[in-house]
């Protein structure tokens, strides 16, 4: 255990490494480490953030998927309400148009009806007419006894 | 000639070593005395010197330790400049590793602003840890080599590579780590500050400052002291040890890959304890009491 100028030498070499560490070694090594760690601490926090991100786009597409069906729903069910209020229309429309198609019938039927007795009637009173002189054997005034054949064809 | 033969290896990996070794040494039985065990480990233990008295300068240990020292601050640096803030390489990405380790223990344990303690920390912690790695190198290859090249004989080729059994070397660390306990004491809390804290505890009454100070240059002294000590006993210790193992002879290949094994654990663990020492005083020396 001789201590002699080694240690001198020693501690001069001891000085200068520590300085040139301080100096040329340790900043920039320390630097890269700690640039890097940002670099990954903003990553990390990215896909965190994007993460987030696309839950809540998961969401809110989830809620736009319910109110789309909620609303295809009801139009549906206007669509049906207004289908049946569409066919009862028609039905009430049919149903008018029937009446008044039987009526309008039933008018003709009862005017053609009217126009046969009326020439029933005056066919009955030429008949009765024709009979008459036939009876009577002599022509007869149409125009004076116009009365009483009158009277007649309102009696038919 | 088992007994004291010269033992290149101090692992299994250098099998091949041993057998020419042997060789070696049966060459030069015929010129050299035959060493005992005694004499084969002082001789191991006995630094190659440059100089006389207290200007000797073990050539050794400052060779090894700053080619060591280079060595760290070649590769850091040059993982330095290229350090990309995007994918790291692998060597970064080691480099890195052990950055953050030490960061991860100055944050730790410092909590104040102090951008000389963590770069101080990685090369205390780096450069012990290659340093005490020299243990590994097997005891004899160095001095082999040595004499491969230059034709000596190796009864007269003195090379210790472990720097951190010299305790030249870790006085002069535990020495720079006692300024800077000093210094800091001094800058945070003024010399008025730092004297008081020398002397107006443990104890609070005024009659025993006079103990109270010599408590505390006795703690303050012993921190320099643990700190180099511990480092060089548990290194020389093992080298010892590493050394004794060599005398062993054949058996000694076993031995020798557990206890190199055992150093797994004792070299990094010796340069943690140095660098988390370092941390713990220096924050000491921080806080204001």
């Amino acid at each position: 255990m001789n201590i002699n100028a080694t240690l001198i030498g020693e501690l001069f070499a001891f000085v200068v490494f520590v300085i040139f560490c301080m100096k040329f070694v340790w900043p920039p090594i320390m630097g890269a480490i700690e640039a890097r760690q940002a670099t990954i601490a903003d990553g990390l926090a990215a896909s965190d953030r994007a993460a987030k991100d696309l839950e809540l786009a998961q969401e809110k597409a989830t809620a736009q998927l319910k109110e789309a069906k909620a609303q295809a729903a009801s139009i549906i069910d206007a669509a049906k309400k207004r289908e049946s209020q569409i066919v009862e229309e028609a039905a009430g429309k049919a149903e008018a148009e029937k009446t008044k198609i039987l009526a309008a019938g039933h008018a003709e039927i009862e005017t053609e009806r009217n126009q046969a007795k009326e020439e029933l009637r005056q066919q009955v009173a030429v008949l009765a007419l024709a009979g008459a002189e036939k009876i009577l054997e002599r022509s007869i005034d149409a125009a004076a006894h116009s009365d009483i054949l009158d009277k007649l064809v309102a009696e038919l | 000639m088992f007994n004291n033969g010269y033992a290149v290896i101090n692992t299994l990996f250098f099998e091949t070593l041993i057998f020419l070794n042997f060789n070696h040494w049966e060459h030069n039985m015929s010129s050299a005395a035959e060493l005992t065990s005694q004499e084969y480990i002082t001789h191991h233990l006995t630094n190659l010197t440059v100089g006389e008295g207290f200007w000797t300068f073990n050539v050794d240990t400052l060779g090894w330790s700053v080619f060591l020292g280079l060595l760290f601050l070649t590769i850091f640096r040059s993982v330095a400049k290229k350090a990309t803030t995007g994918v790291p390489g692998k060597l970064q990405c080691a480099v890195e590793m052990i950055v953050e380790f030490v960061d991860d223990s100055v944050k730790g344990t410092f909590h104040g602003k102090n951008d000389l303690i963590a770069p101080l920390a990685l090369t205390v912690f780096v450069w012990i840890l290659l340093m005490n790695m020299m243990d590994w190198v097997p005891v004899d290859i160095l001095p082999w080599i040595i004499s491969l090249v230059s034709g000596i004989e190796m009864s007269h080729i003195y090379m210790k590579p472990v720097p951190t059994t010299d305790p030249n070397l870790t006085f002069a660390l535990a020495g720079g780590v006692f300024f800077l306990i000093i210094y800091y004491s001094i800058k945070v809390k003024g010399i008025g500050g730092f004297i008081k804290e020398l002397t107006t505890q443990p104890f609070g009454h005024w009659s025993l400052y006079p103990v109270n100070f010599i408590l505390e240059v006795v703690t303050l002294l012993a921190r320099p002291l643990a700190l180099s000590l511990r480092l060089f006993g548990n290194l020389y210790a093992g080298e010892l040890i590493f050394l004794l193992i060599a005398t062993l002879g054949l058996y000694q290949l076993p031995v020798h890959f557990i206890w190199a094994a055992f150093h797994l654990l004792v070299i990094p663990l010796q340069a943690f304890i140095f660098m988390m020492l370092t941390i713990v005083y220096l924050s000491l020396a921080h806080e204001d009491h």
